[in-house]
């Protein structure tokens, strides 16, 4: 299996040299196979988010190196990585914008990385790929090309981001959180979707969370931040026979304190 | 009276056409960018002194209202990285570059305050040697360029670069996870944008007769009462309708302060009726709509970065 993402001795330290100087990350070393779908948890404060935001490259790297398909790109910026590297938030506001009609959406996403000139933004060719995308959603969507995006629910927006995150193949796809803000009904049904388009293209993935149902239950591979370290990485065959209550203890014997309940995890 | 309503309704037409620009500009950043940008007050004064100084030279009226369009174009642009690659916040670089150009147009118009244009081929000295009134060749000259203008924007915000512009001003972080270039896109935005404005200083010092150093004191104040109104009016537009009512808005402006003028007010009291409208094109909407400005009209009060 060859090797799409390399995290070397990653550091995160927050206002450095301050009496508030917080050490968020304290040496990540991380390596992911092609096809790797990682869910990633761990209580509020571990790193997750510092984490996913490293390799998205919204916050600069001082102390370590992030290595995607054998290239160093631990000093590249957010645009540079964009060719490689997609990308879902927890907000549903916040992947896409508001303003633009889906296949305005839709549009900006097939270019993701891409040079863009003053070509038609929406192409004819186009819409009746993104019908026959968006009707594999099953949300009535395919029909709404021309409306603006804000009209949508938070679901139908994360799962239209969701869409646009995969509609350009990705060497990496980083969902934060990306079902937090929505309803139970509505977080399945992402969720599923998720799943779909990841085993479809057979995608890389880092899917932070904060249900750890969700952890267990997807990816192939499940990892544990403790205080901006590692503190468990299990396979997928340990996986399979794990349940919440088998993880927390797995998580106290690592860490060898105490959690006093699993609010700190969930919440 | 009907008559001398009827010349106050076309001068108001004439002149808003002209004035449409500047909302236009404004609108750019205001609204699609989502940057407060006060250099529009110092390029529409550049974009007077430009034509003027060539028309002067005898270059022909529209290669010189071109000439401005380039000179406000390089304004924008200082602002733009004055914003982006210095990070100095908009509100601040517009005005760092309104200061500065201030000097700039001093020097274009030889330091002279003020420039006339007495007996000098314009603009619309071309629609008038087509047998029309003066007033009148100004209305269409001024249908001729702001329509120009529009149809050339409108196609820009359609193609791949104008989506990517609409986006950064839209959701900047969502952008750059798609590989947009915003600071560049930010840059560019400036540039139309004051390229657009000297263009309305251009077309007004012709249709004034005289470029004018202090010209571009509140004229920002123009721009923005004219997408207001042009807001209030009609709600929730595509970009290109959005663009053809700031046209209707900017007429209806000069209208409304034509009428404040028809009660006597003194000429230097102008600038005071001018806030004074705005503030009350700003206040009216939201005493009728609590949820005021809901999405596409975004709060005006976002004055931020």
């Amino acid at each position: 299996m060859s090797q799409v993402l390399k995290i070397k001795d990653l550091h995160q330290t927050f206002e450095q040299g301050t009496v508030n100087e917080n050490r968020v990350l304290r040496g990540i070393n991380l390596e992911l196979v092609a096809g790797d779908f990682v869910t990633i948890i761990g209580s509020n404060g571990a790193g997750k988010s510092t984490l996913l935001n490293s390799i998205a490259g919204t916050l600069p790297i001082k102390q370590g190196q992030i290595i995607l398909n054998g290239n160093d790109i631990t000093k590249l910026p957010v645009t540079r990585r964009a060719e490689k590297i997609s990308r879902v938030f927890q907000d549903p506001k916040m992947g896409t914008a508001v303003r633009l009609t889906v296949e305005e959406n839709l549009a900006l996403a097939m270019k993701r990385g891409q040079k863009r000139g003053f070509r038609a933004g929406v192409k004819k060719k186009d819409r009746d790929f993104f019908k026959s995308q968006l009707a594999q959603l099953n949300l009535n969507l395919e029909n709404r090309l021309g409306t603006e995006i804000g009209l949508l629910s938070g679901g139908q927006r994360q799962a239209i981001t969701l869409l646009m995150a995969t509609l350009r193949r990705p060497d990496l796809i980083l969902l934060d959180e990306h079902t937090a803000a929505l309803d139970p009904k509505t977080s399945i049904t992402v969720m599923q979707l998720t799943e779909k388009l990841i085993n479809e293209q057979n995608l890389t993935a880092f899917m932070v969370t904060h249900n750890m149902e969700d952890a267990i239950r997807y990816g192939n591979r499940l990892i544990m931040l403790h205080q901006g370290r590692v503190a468990l990485d299990l396979t997928e065959k340990e996986k399979k026979s794990l349940t919440v209550a088998k993880l927390m203890e797995m998580f106290q014997k690592q860490v060898g304190t105490e959690v006093k309940d699993d609010a700190m995890l969930l919440a | 009276m009907i008559n001398t309503f009827w010349e106050l309704f076309l001068s108001a037409t004439s002149q808003g056409l002209l004035w449409s620009l500047m909302a236009i500009g404004v609108y750019l950043t205001f609204r699609i960018l989502d940057l407060a940008d006060m250099t529009a007050e110092g390029s529409f004064p550049l974009g007077g002194a430009i034509a003027t100084m060539c028309l002067i030279k005898g270059i022909n009226p529209i290669l010189a209202t071109l000439a401005a369009f380039v000179g406000g174009l390089i304004a924008g642009f200082v602002t733009g990285v004055l914003n982006t690659k210095l990070r100095i916040p908009s509100l601040l670089a517009g005005i760092i570059t309104m200061t500065g150009l201030y000097s700039i147009t001093s020097r274009v118009m030889q330091n002279a305050a003020n420039v006339s244009l007495l007996g000098k081929d314009t603009i619309f000295t071309i629609a008038q040697n087509w047998g029309l009134s003066r007033n009148n060749a100004v209305i269409l000259m001024g249908v001729i360029v702001v329509f120009i203008v529009i149809a050339l924007l409108v196609i820009f915000f359609r193609t791949e670069i104008g989506l990517a512009m609409r986006a950064t001003g839209d959701n900047i972080q969502m952008s750059a996870a798609n590989g947009i270039k915003t600071q560049g896109m930010k840059i560019l935005g400036y540039m139309i944008s004051n390229g657009c404005i000297a263009l309305s200083g251009a077309l007004l010092a012709q249709n004034n007769g005289f470029a004018d150093l202090n010209s571009g004191v509140g004229t920002i104040v123009i721009g923005l009462a004219s997408i207001i109104i042009a807001e209030v009016l009609l709600r929730n537009l595509s970009i290109g309708a959005r663009l053809l009512t700031l046209i209707l808005g900017a007429i209806i402006y000069r209208l409304i302060l034509a009428l404040v003028f028809q009660m006597n007010v003194e000429p230097s009291d102008a600038k005071l009726a001018s806030a004074l409208v705005l503030v009350v094109c700003l206040a009216l909407p939201n005493f009728h709509l609590p949820h005021n400005l809901k999405k596409g009209d975004k709060n005006v009060s976002s004055l931020k970065n």
